[in-house]
C-alpha cells in the first residue's frame, strides 16, 4: 500500500511537472501579451509606459527564462503574486477556493445520491416504464445546456416564485450558514442535475451486467431478498465502473464549473481559471491549472482505494491482486 | 419565458416596498469586478464605478460635460488667479496651479486631507517601478508642494488648456501609504493598504467607505461619519457582480438587485427587450456616451490610398437605417470623433448621407469601373474586397457587421468578414495593424486631444514596438499641427475654431468610418431617483450622495 502510494506520488510529480511546462509555454504562446491588452483600451498610456511596465512585470524576458524563474521559486515553497490582484498567489485562490469546494462536495454527493439509486433501479426493472422513465432522465440531463438549465431554475425558483436568491453567494452581511446553503441551492441543484443523469447511466450499465452474473443466481437460489441481492450484492461490484466514472467528474467539476459560477455570480476556480488566463496572469493561472491537475491525480487515486475497498481481489502488491 | 417575465413582475409589483417606504440599502448590479482598489494601479472600470462612491479627485467633468472643482474649494483658471504661467529652468514656460482642499475634507477615520496627500499621489505616479500603468499625467507635473495644510502648488512642464483638469489625480492618505511606499516602491503594488486592509477607513474621503468586500461577488459600502459634503440617502449600498447579463436580469427582476449600472450593465438591445416587458416597473434612460464605434481603414492598403473610395463606403452605407431598426435610434449617428454633447462639437462637420447613386459614381471616378460578378474593380483587375474584422462573439457588432455587409456589396465593395477573440484583435492584429477594416470603440474625456489616435507620431510600428493607437495609419501634416495647436490653445474660442477644423479633416478624408455612439443604457427602478448618467468616463456613482428613494 505504501509502495504504491509512493509510486503514485512520483508519477503525480512528474505530471503536474510536465504540465507546469506545457501550461505556461501555451500561456506565453498565446497572442498579445498582457501589457498590450491594458494599452489597447487605454488610449492615454504612452508607448515608454508599455516598454516599463513590460519591464516591471518581467515580460520582456524570455518565456524559458521566466519559466526556469518560477520553477526555482515555487521548489522554495513560493508561488508568487498574481499580477492582476497584486497578492500573494495564494490569498488570492484561498476564497475562490473555498467556495468551490462547498459547491463541488455539494453537488457531488447530490448527483450521487440521485443518480446511482436511479440506475440501480432501472437496472432492477430493465425494459419496464420505470426504466425507460429514468433513462429518459438520464438522456435529457445529459443534453441540456448547463448555462439554459441554471436560468430556467434562477427563472422558475428566483424570479416566479420568490422562494430562493438568484446569486449563489448572499451579501456581505447576510451571509451565515442558512443564507449560504440557501443560496447554493440553485447552483447545486443545476450541477447535481447534470452529472446524475451520466452515474444513473453508468450505474444502470453496470449493474444490469452485474445482474447476470451466476453469483447473483446463486444468491437468489440460496433465497437472498430482492432488495437484498441488489444493494448488497449488485451494488457493491456495479461501483467499481462507476467510482473510475466519479472520480473523473470530481475533478472535471474543479475547474469545470464555469458556465455555473458565471449564471449564478458565483466566484470559483472556473472563472478564476478564467479571468488568469485570459489576463495571461502566469502565475495565477499556472497554480490553478496546477490545483486542478493535482485533484484530477488525488481523486484517481481515492478511486483506487476505492476499488480496492469494493473488491478485495484488487491489491497494491506488485502483479496486482490474488487470482480468484 | 416571457409569461414568466410578467407573471413575476406582477408579484414582484404587489410584493415590492411601497412608494416612500424606508430604503437604507441600496443594491447595484454590475457585470465586471475590479481585480485591484488602488486608484492608480491599472485602469478597470468597475473600480472606477466604485471608488467613485468613496473616494474624490480634485476636479471632475459634470453631467454636463464642464469641469467642475469636486475636492476643493474654487476651480483654479488663470482667470480668478489660481493659476499663473511661471518660467521654468529650461528656458521654457509652464503653469503653476493652485488647489485649496475644503478645510473639513477627512479621510474616514478623522484624519484631514491635506496637501501631503497630493505629494505622495505625485510621487508614487511618476515613480517609473510603482505599477502605475498610464504615468504620463503625473510626469507632466514636475513639482507638487504643500503651500500649507489644505493648500497644493502643481507646477505643470507646460501650458495647456487642460491645465487646472486634475480629474484624474486621486490622493492617497499619506498617514497609511506613505510608509508602505517608501519601504519598496517596487513591491508598493502588492503590499498597498487599498488591497491588503481594504475596509481601513482611512483610506476613503467620499460619502461612503468600504466595509467589506466577497472577492469576485460583491462590495458593501457604508456611509463615511467624516464626510463633509451632502449626506447621503443611503446608510448602505451593496456593489454585486453578475457577469452574465441574463443573469443580471434575472436578479434584478427578482429584487436580488435594486438597479442595473448603466455604465457597467446592459448591452443596449437587452435593455431595449426588457423595456418592452418591463417598461412599467424600470425607468429606462438611454445616455450616448464617449463610447465612439468606429471602423478603421488601413491607410496602406492600396484602395484605401484614395479618399473617393474612403468616402464611397461612407455614402453606400445607411448608417442612419442601421441605427434606427438594430437601436430604435436611441444611438446617435457619429460624424467625426466627437460627440454632439461635447461643447468642441462642430455643427458644420459635413455629414455623408445614405447615398448609393454618389457611391457609385465616387467609386467609378476612382478607377473601380467595371462589374464583375458584382463586385467593382479597376483596370488593373483589382477588385474592391476587403478583409474585415472585429471581435468575434460580441452580438451587437456582428450584425451591425453583416448589415454593411450587404449595404456595401449593393455598391459593388465585398467586404469579407473575419473577427477574432478579444485577445487576439486587440492584443496582435490591431496593434500590429494586420487589418484592413476594424471596427471597434474608443472611450475618452470630454474635450479630449487625441493626439494617440490621430497625430501621426502615434503609428505603431515594429520599431516603436507597435506603440501608440494611430492603428489606421493616418499621417497628416494638417491633423498633427491641428493636434500641437488645440492643446496649448488657452482661449475657449480660439480652440473650438482648431477644433472644428480637425473634425472637418477628419470627416472629408474619411480615415475612418464614424458608426455612432454608444449609449448607456440605465434601468432604475421606479422608486430610485437622483441618478445623473454622465455619458463620459466620470461615471455617475461620483454623485452617488444624491441618489434617494422617491
Amino acid at each position: 500500500m505504501i509502495r504504491h502510494a509512493g509510486a503514485r506520488a512520483l508519477q503525480g510529480l512528474l505530471v503536474l511537472f510536465a504540465a507546469s511546462f506545457a501550461i505556461y509555454m501555451l500561456l506565453g504562446l498565446m497572442p498579445g501579451d498582457p501589457i498590450d491588452l491594458m494599452a489597447s483600451g487605454n488610449p492615454n498610456i504612452t508607448p515608454e509606459d508599455v516598454q516599463r511596465l513590460r519591464e516591471l512585470h518581467g515580460l520582456d524576458r524570455p518565456l524559458a527564462a521566466r519559466y526556469a524563474d518560477w520553477l526555482f521559486a515555487l521548489l522554495q515553497g513560493d508561488l508568487g503574486y498574481s499580477r492582476i490582484f497584486s497578492k500573494p498567489i495564494l490569498a488570492t485562490v484561498g476564497p475562490y477556493l473555498a467556495n468551490t469546494a462547498w459547491l463541488m462536495l455539494a453537488s457531488f454527493v447530490l448527483a450521487l445520491a440521485i443518480g446511482l439509486p436511479l440506475g440501480l433501479l432501472a437496472a432492477s426493472r430493465r425494459g419496464g416504464w420505470l426504466d425507460a422513465a429514468i433513462n429518459g432522465f438520464a438522456f435529457v440531463s445529459a443534453a441540456v445546456p448547463t448555462f439554459w438549465l441554471g436560468l430556467l431554475l434562477i427563472v422558475l425558483f428566483a424570479v416566479v416564485l420568490g422562494w430562493l436568491p438568484a446569486s449563489a453567494l448572499p451579501p456581505p452581511g447576510a451571509d451565515g450558514f442558512w443564507a449560504r446553503a440557501q443560496a447554493l441551492i440553485l447552483p447545486v441543484a443545476t450541477l447535481a442535475l447534470v452529472e446524475a443523469g451520466e452515474y444513473a447511466r453508468h450505474m444502470r450499465a453496470a449493474a444490469s451486467e452485474a445482474l447476470a452474473q451466476d453469483w447473483i443466481r446463486t444468491a437468489r437460489a440460496k433465497g437472498a431478498s430482492p432488495s437484498r441481492v441488489l444493494w448488497g450484492h449488485v451494488l457493491r461490484n456495479a461501483l467499481i465502473p462507476v467510482a473510475t466514472v466519479a472520480a473523473l467528474g470530481f475533478g472535471g467539476l474543479f475547474s469545470g464549473a464555469l458556465v455555473t459560477e458565471t449564471i449564478f455570480a458565483y466566484p470559483g476556480m472556473g472563472k478564476l481559471i478564467y479571468d488568469a488566463i485570459l489576463a495571461s496572469d502566469f502565475n495565477l493561472a499556472l497554480a490553478c491549472l496546477l490545483m486542478a491537475a493535482l485533484l484530477v491525480i488525488m481523486a484517481n487515486f481515492a478511486a483506487d482505494l476505492v476499488y480496492a475497498a469494493l473488491d478485495p481481489r484488487i491489491g497494491f502488491s506488485r502483479g496486482g491482486g490474488d487470482e480468484p | 419565458m416571457r409569461l414568466a417575465g410578467l407573471a413575476a413582475a406582477a408579484l414582484l409589483a404587489l410584493l415590492g416596498p411601497a412608494h416612500g417606504q424606508a430604503r437604507d440599502t441600496l443594491t447595484v448590479g454590475i457585470t465586471q469586478f475590479p481585480a485591484t482598489l488602488h486608484p492608480m494601479i491599472d485602469s478597470m472600470a468597475a473600480k472606477t464605478y466604485v471608488l467613485h462612491m468613496a473616494r474624490r479627485p480634485l476636479t471632475t467633468y459634470d453631467k454636463d460635460w464642464k469641469l467642475v472643482c469636486l475636492l476643493c474649494v474654487e476651480l483654479p483658471t488663470f482667470e480668478n488667479g489660481g493659476a499663473r504661467r511661471v518660467p521654468l529652468p529650461d528656458g521654457k514656460e509652464g503653469a503653476e496651479v493652485t488647489f485649496r482642499l475644503p478645510a473639513d475634507a477627512k479621510w474616514g477615520d478623522g484624519t484631514p486631507v491635506v496637501a501631503k496627500d497630493a505629494i505622495l499621489a505625485w510621487e508614487v505616479g511618476k515613480h517609473p517601478r510603482s505599477g502605475v500603468a498610464s504615468g504620463e499625467g503625473y510626469r507632466r507635473i514636475l513639482k507638487v508642494e504643500a503651500r500649507d495644510e489644505k493648500t497644493i502648488v502643481f507646477t505643470n512642464d507646460r501650458v495647456t488648456f487642460s491645465y487646472n483638469d486634475f480629474s484624474q489625480f486621486d490622493l492617497l492618505p499619506d498617514h497609511i501609504e506613505r510608509a508602505r511606499f517608501e519601504a519598496d516602491p517596487e513591491t508598493y503594488r502588492r503590499r498597498t493598504a487599498f488591497d491588503t486592509d481594504t475596509t481601513n477607513p482611512a483610506l476613503y474621503n467620499g460619502p461612503y467607505r468600504i466595509v467589506a468586500v466577497q472577492p469576485g461577488a460583491s462590495i458593501a459600502l457604508e456611509t463615511n461619519p467624516h464626510w463633509h459634503g451632502a449626506k447621503p440617502h443611503f446608510r448602505r449600498i451593496v456593489v454585486r457582480v453578475v457577469e452574465n447579463t441574463a443573469a443580471l436580469e434575472a436578479n434584478l427582476l427578482s429584487g436580488s438587485i435594486d438597479y442595473v449600472a448603466g455604465e457597467l450593465g446592459f448591452t443596449l438591445d437587452q435593455a431595449l427587450a426588457l423595456e418592452k416587458r418591463q417598461g412599467q416597473r424600470f425607468d429606462f434612460n438611454y445616455v450616448p456616451s464617449l463610447l465612439y464605434e468606429h471602423i478603421d481603414l488601413n491607410q496602406d492598403v492600396p484602395a484605401f490610398k484614395d479618399r473617393r473610395v474612403r468616402q464611397a463606403l461612407l455614402h453606400a452605407a445607411d448608417r442612419e437605417g442601421l441605427v434606427r431598426q438594430l437601436f430604435e435610434g436611441k444611438q446617435p449617428v457619429a460624424r467625426a470623433f466627437v460627440n454632439p454633447r461635447d461643447s468642441i462639437f462642430a455643427a458644420d462637420t459635413p455629414v455623408y448621407a445614405f447615398d448609393l447613386a454618389k457611391a457609385q459614381a465616387l467609386l467609378a471616378e476612382a478607377g473601380y469601373d467595371r462589374v464583375v460578378d458584382g463586385i467593382r474593380q479597376n483596370a488593373a483587375g483589382e477588385r474592391l474586397s476587403f478583409e474585415f474584422g472585429t471581435t468575434a462573439g460580441n452580438r451587437i457588432r456582428e450584425t451591425v457587421q453583416q448589415v454593411l455587409q450587404s449595404q456595401w456589396r449593393r455598391a459593388g465593395i465585398e467586404v469579407r468578414i473575419r473577427n477574432e477573440p478579444a485577445r487576439v484583435y486587440f492584443g496582435e492584429t490591431l496593434r500590429q495593424r494586420r487589418f484592413q477594416m476594424a471596427m471597434y470603440a474608443w472611450f475618452s474625456s470630454p474635450e479630449s486631444v487625441p493626439r494617440t489616435t490621430l497625430h501621426s507620431e502615434s503609428i505603431p510600428t515594429e520599431a516603436n514596438g507597435w506603440a501608440g493607437q494611430n492603428q489606421p495609419g493616418i499621417r497628416s501634416a494638417a491633423m498633427d499641427a491641428d493636434i500641437d495647436a488645440v492643446e496649448r490653445e488657452l482661449d475657449p474660442a480660439a480652440r473650438k475654431v482648431i477644433w472644428a477644423r480637425m473634425q472637418k479633416l477628419y470627416a472629408e478624408e474619411a480615415w475612418v468610418l464614424p458608426l455612432y455612439y454608444r449609449s448607456d443604457p440605465f434601468v432604475v427602478p421606479k422608486w430610485l431617483a437622483g441618478i445623473e448618467p454622465t455619458g463620459h468616463q466620470y461615471y455617475s456613482s461620483l454623485r452617488v450622495e444624491h441618489w434617494r428613494p422617491r
